[in-house]
């Protein structure tokens, strides 16, 4: 029951997001925008800052993700849809992880677009163990979308929500933002550092895991005036 | 679980916000087959009380109970028993009026069939594909309606629900509302419009600044009593 709620919420996202494709366009657009002016600032005469890729991508996802959950939450705040799926007698807690991997999923289609960019612009090895970038890119979306979710519901109601997610938000995703660029690092490395980037990617896992605990523990008695 | 009841209590409720006081100490019941009718000016707390009842609002003081038993103690299988028709229409407008009762109906494990009926019900068999967005008002209200009530709630919590609605289609939520209680469904619905209330609402509870004032069986002359009770109506 619990996942079956989880993936009607997804399944319900993704047909609107289908019929609109406003969120996808526009945080694609905002993280590709993103990547093309940093590649105009640190490449130079064809020569990029190093380890800037790793800095850059990252920053693209958390801006690109930053907007995706404004919209998506706001979606829900337009005719309290969020309050019709609090009253269904589901897990709140199940609805919760539908919308968050709905932002996980949005967050993947921008990387697949925007791993490639990087890598060809700022001439990284990004490609060089794809399996482990692979391990990273989830590991890190996912803490990201565990704690964006969480803030992204929490604010819907509140007026300054604009304002309060990124403030709350970046704090609390600077240690995964670390790990994240860190462990990319370590894959553009020549030899690959695989070794730290496992380390990278099993310490964002603990993170996830510490973040996923805490939000299904907290997301029922925060929703509830 | 099944939490079904045939009775809803206040007890002594009280709702802070912050400093505001939006419900005080406020004790209220309805049993299966009532239409309560929560009336009051602006502000006097009727919204609270609906959110109070859909559990979506918590008590700062007070117990609301389902039965015997604390919405805590019956927990998510109580909200299949409660249908809430708010303000604002918790529809999703870019889905089409299917796609939106088929997405309620997949929550509230509803058979596939009541949604083509609820369509009917709702008069919108010839839109049923159409987006929400494209929708008047009153064709939205409707479609409100039947998403709140299509998994046979107990307890129908109905916030202004005549909001939007031509003559013909305020009768016929009238005589829907009479249904459900007739059927065994407790209905409890805040309106500021005492002409429509009059005649389908069976009792009266009358709020003012948070607090109840008056419950009483609603009778004729309901704007008189209003008037006298509440103030000017």
């Amino acid at each position: 029951m619990f996942l079956k709620t989880a993936l009607l919420v997804l399944r319900k996202d993704f047909a609107i997001e289908v019929k609109s494709r406003e969120i996808l366009y526009t945080t694609l657009l905002f993280a590709l925008s993103c990547v093309l002016v940093f590649s105009i600032a640190f490449v130079k005469e064809g020569e990029p800052l190093e380890d800037a890729a790793a800095g850059i991508l990252w920053i693209a996802i958390e801006f690109a993700g930053t907007l995706a959950l404004g919209r998506t939450f706001e979606r829900e705040r337009y005719g309290e849809t969020l309050r019709a799926l609090l009253l269904a007698p589901a897990s709140r807690a199940a609805i919760y992880v539908g919308k968050m991997l709905g932002i996980v999923v949005l967050l993947v289609i921008c990387e697949l677009l925007l791993v490639p960019l990087v890598a060809l612009l700022f001439r990284s090895r990004l490609f060089a163990a794809p399996a482990l970038l692979v391990g990273l890119l989830l590991a890190g979306t996912l803490g990201f979308a565990v704690v964006g979710s969480l803030f992204a519901a929490m604010l819907v109601r509140a007026r300054t929500r604009d304002v309060m997610l990124p403030i709350l938000l970046y704090p609390m995703t600077v240690p995964l933002m670390i790990a994240g660029v860190r462990g990319t690092v370590a894959l553009t490395q020549s030899p690959v550092d695989q070794t730290s980037a496992v380390m990278w990617i099993v310490l964002l896992l603990c993170m996830d895991t510490v973040f996923l605990v805490l939000a299904l523990w907290t997301f029922e008695p925060l929703m509830t005036e | 679980m099944t939490a079904d009841f045939d009775a809803v209590t206040l007890l002594e409720v009280s709702r802070h916000f912050g400093r505001r006081r939006a419900v005080s100490r406020l004790s209220l019941s309805a049993r299966a087959g009532d239409i309560v009718g929560l009336l009051g000016p602006n502000g006097a707390g009727k919204s609270t009380v609906i959110g109070l009842l859909a559990t979506l609002v918590t008590p700062t003081s007070g117990e609301v109970r389902f039965g015997g038993a604390s919405a805590r103690a019956l927990g998510a299988a109580l909200r299949r028993r409660l249908g809430l028709l708010a303000h604002e229409l918790h529809l999703y407008p870019e889905l089409s009026a299917r796609q939106n009762l088929t997405f309620f109906g997949e929550l509230y494990s509803v058979p596939a069939g009541r949604i083509e009926a609820a369509l009917t019900r709702a008069g919108l068999d010839e839109r049923a594909g159409d987006d929400v967005s494209g929708f008047s008002r009153g064709m939205r209200q409707r479609l409100a309606l039947e998403r709140a009530l299509l998994h046979d709630p107990r307890l129908v919590l109905l916030d202004e629900p005549f909001t939007g609605l031509d003559d013909r289609a305020v009768s016929i939520v009238a005589d829907r509302v009479r249904e459900l209680a007739a059927n065994g469904a407790i209905v409890v619905l805040a309106t500021h419009d005492l002409d429509l209330a009059e005649g389908l609402i069976t009792r009266v509870a009358l709020l003012r600044d948070g607090r109840l004032i008056a419950e009483e069986p609603a009778t004729t002359g309901l704007r008189a009593r209003y008037r006298t009770v509440v103030g000017s109506a």
